[in-house]
């Protein structure tokens, strides 16, 4: 459990981070957004103190980050950032290895735990190896950059704006790798993004952030359904959060018994899905497969909640 | 065409119709022009064969490799024809003339050089192949050398009469080269890498660093000379440690200060140069300041630190003359006698070394830049 007491930040006699706590419970995600500026980057930072914070407290499992020595602490927690920076003179096994040499594996170890890791990551071991950074494309850089960042099987992992260089179609792949990956091995994870969506997506809770401080930290359903402040409806977009609240719920949950006629549809579609579905076909209610049928009636409640 | 062989072919040309060598009386006298045609027996064939291959060598379709080969043949021919041309005219009954190479052999030999630079950057050897063609040519040098067919040229007759002050010189003058890049190198690197991490005193230091690059040297010996003459004579155990006004003391000093800006400034540039995302998942990942800087700083930054090697190697090779203007050794020492002698050939055996010395450095350390560059 990540636990932020007040904290804060001040620049220059402004508060860059303005008093904010906040709470990450163990395995889950939590995605702070905001506009650049909005001081997440630096909320960030101040967890694994490359940014010193100028009053409050961050607790690991209880402890105080303040009274661990800086180096230790940071080999304990993940840092993956948009530039990645992979070290281009060393070789991907090497990048992945560089936390685990930090904290004195053996070799026998770190061997085995980066090609782990390029499995995971599904990056051939005996391709991927011993290239250098220069040879990856820009998929696989953010791969092995988040690999490493895992490596030496840290409790928490800080990511900045992970997905920043990638292209729409590779974006939303490594989106759902990395949840896949984070619920297998369970890993807490704070993740800065300026892209809403992304937050949604991803986060178990959202924190959004504006001017230092966090005006709204809660799960994406209740971000999208009730906007805490004018700001937040604004950056949701309001044309766009029916069809936000509509992706975080899938057509099984609001299933009701019945018939319709034409193709089913998979269990596992979201709402919105299923309304681009029934917009499409002109239909009013549309069959699921295995049985039920989710009615244009049902979505139209649940988007006006 | 080749423009730039229509370039080495006239320089060539007029290095043919050019005196080849001087033959003179004595090593101080005035001397007469020889011209290749004459120079020896087979002048004339030789003469023409250049020219043949000068002017053939304008038309661009030649293999590289083909080029590199007749420009090596016409370097090696223009250096043989003058100790020809030496032996020839040194009658064995007169001892003191002298056969000095003149403005056509220094023509000749820049236009078959530049024809074999021309070639070998048209060739882009691999690094190993560079490495071999500079092996190659070493090898050359000392089998020409070996072999005495240049020991009638009047620098050879210098260096048979001063063989022991000339290995001296050549010790002292390496010494000066490389113990100022030492010395700049064990002050400058970490006091780059502190003005790296304290930008705000860098632009100061920096700046007076660069002001002490633009004294000249006979200035700076001038402030020396009178500075380390009176320590040495007043504090009582600095002589016993080798301070004195003049001699090596001063000019390593000289050397040491003129290195300290290129290694200083680019050790910050160097470091400066690795992106900053580079650093801070360093940082992030939980290295310590040196570990980031030995580990990932340093190694990105060899190439920019090599290259500063190269500078102050090159440089101070250079510079390494003056000393022998204030006791201090080296080829410069006979840079200076033959000035005051007005023996030209003494100037040129210090000269020639002192050039080849600095080419050959500057050409390893290219050769190591671009092995770093690969690397990394």
């Amino acid at each position: 459990m990540i636990e932020l007491r007040d904290l804060t930040r001040i620049y220059d006699g402004v508060a860059a981070v303005d008093h904010v706590s906040l709470t990450v419970e163990r395995g889950q995600i939590a995605t702070l957004v905001g506009a650049s500026g909005s001081g997440k980057t630096t909320l960030l930072r101040m967890i694994n103190r490359l940014v010193e914070p100028s009053s409050g407290q961050v607790q690991i499992e209880g402890r105080d980050t303040a009274s661990m020595p800086v180096h230790q602490l940071r080999r304990r927690i993940g840092y993956a950032i948009q530039g990645v920076g992979l070290f281009p003179h060393q070789s991907v096994a090497e990048n992945i290895a560089t936390v685990p040499r930090l904290l004195g594996w053996s070799n026998a170890q770190i061997l085995d735990r980066v090609d782990e890791l390029l499995s995971l990551f599904q990056l051939d071991p005996a391709t991927f190896r011993d290239r250098r950074p220069g040879q990856l494309s820009g998929g696989q850089t953010q791969r092995v950059g988040v690999a490493r960042a895992l490596a030496a099987r840290p409790d928490l992992l800080l990511m900045d704006e992970p997905f920043g260089a990638l292209d729409s179609v590779i974006r939303a792949k490594a989106q759902s790798d990395l949840r896949d990956i984070q619920s297998r091995l369970g890993t807490t994870m704070i993740l800065v993004t300026h892209d809403i969506e992304e937050a949604v997506r991803l986060g178990d809770r959202i924190a959004v952030m504006d001017r230092g401080k966090v005006l709204q930290y809660d799960t994406p359903a209740q971000v999208l359904a009730h906007p805490a402040t004018p700001f937040v409806r604004d950056l949701i977009g309001p044309s766009e959060r029916v069809y936000r609240l509509l992706s975080l719920t899938t057509v099984a949950e609001i299933a009701i018994a019945g018939d319709a006629y034409g193709p089913a549809i998979p269990r596992d579609l979201t709402l919105r899905e299923a309304l681009a579905e029934i917009m499409r076909s002109g239909r009013d209610a549309l069959p699921l497969e295995g049985g039920g049928i989710v009615t244009l009636a049902a979505l139209r409640a649940r988007s006006a909640r | 065409m080749s423009r730039p062989a229509i370039l080495f072919a006239l320089i060539g040309l007029s290095g043919i119709v050019l005196p080849l060598v001087q033959f003179k009386p004595n090593r101080i006298a005035a001397g007469e022009g020889v011209v290749l045609i004459t120079g020896f027996g087979w002048g004339a064939a030789v003469a023409l064969g250049l020219a043949a291959i000068l002017v053939a060598g304008c038309w661009a379709g030649w293999a590289a490799l083909t080029r590199l080969a007749v420009a090596l043949l016409g370097v090696v021919a223009v250096t043989l024809s003058l100790g020809m041309a030496a032996r020839h005219l040194a009658q064995a009954d007169n001892a003191l003339a002298r056969v000095s190479p003149a403005g056509g052999f220094w023509l000749l030999l820049l236009a078959f050089s530049l024809m074999f630079g021309d070639a070998i950057t048209r060739l882009r050897p691999s690094a190993v192949t560079r490495w071999l063609i500079l092996c190659a040519v070493l090898v050359l040098i000392a089998v020409v050398l070996a072999t005495g067919l240049l020991d009638g040229v009047s620098v050879m007759r210098e260096y048979a009469a001063r063989r022991e002050p000339f290995l001296n010189a050549a010790r002292t003058h390496l010494l000066l080269g490389f113990g100022s890049l030492g010395l700049a190198l064990a002050v400058g690197l970490p006091l780059g890498m502190v003005l790296f991490h304290a930008p705000r005193i860098a632009g100061p230091v920096l700046a007076a660093l660069n002001v002490v690059q633009t004294i000249p040297s006979l200035a700076l010996f001038g402030i020396m000379i009178p500075l380390f003459g009176w320590l040495a004579a007043t504090l009582p155990t600095a002589a016993q440690w080798g301070l004195s006004g003049i001699g090596i003391f001063p000019a390593m000093t000289a050397l040491f200060l003129y290195a300290l800006l290129p290694v200083v400034s680019n050790t910050v540039a160097g470091l400066s140069g690795v992106p900053v995302a580079i650093r801070e998942a360093a940082e992030g990942l939980g290295m310590t300041r040196p570990q980031i800087l030995m580990r990932i700083l340093v190694p990105l930054a060899l190439p920019v630190l090599l290259a500063a090697v190269r500078i102050v190697l090159v440089q101070n090779i250079g510079l390494g003359v003056i000393a022998g203007l204030i006791g201090g050794g080296g080829f410069g020492s006979f840079v200076f006698q033959g000035l005051n002698q007005t023996a030209m050939d003494l100037v040129l055996l210090g000269a020639l070394p002192t050039i080849a010395l600095a080419l050959l450095a500057g050409i390893v350390m290219d050769l190591l830049v671009d092995l770093s560059q690969r690397r990394a």
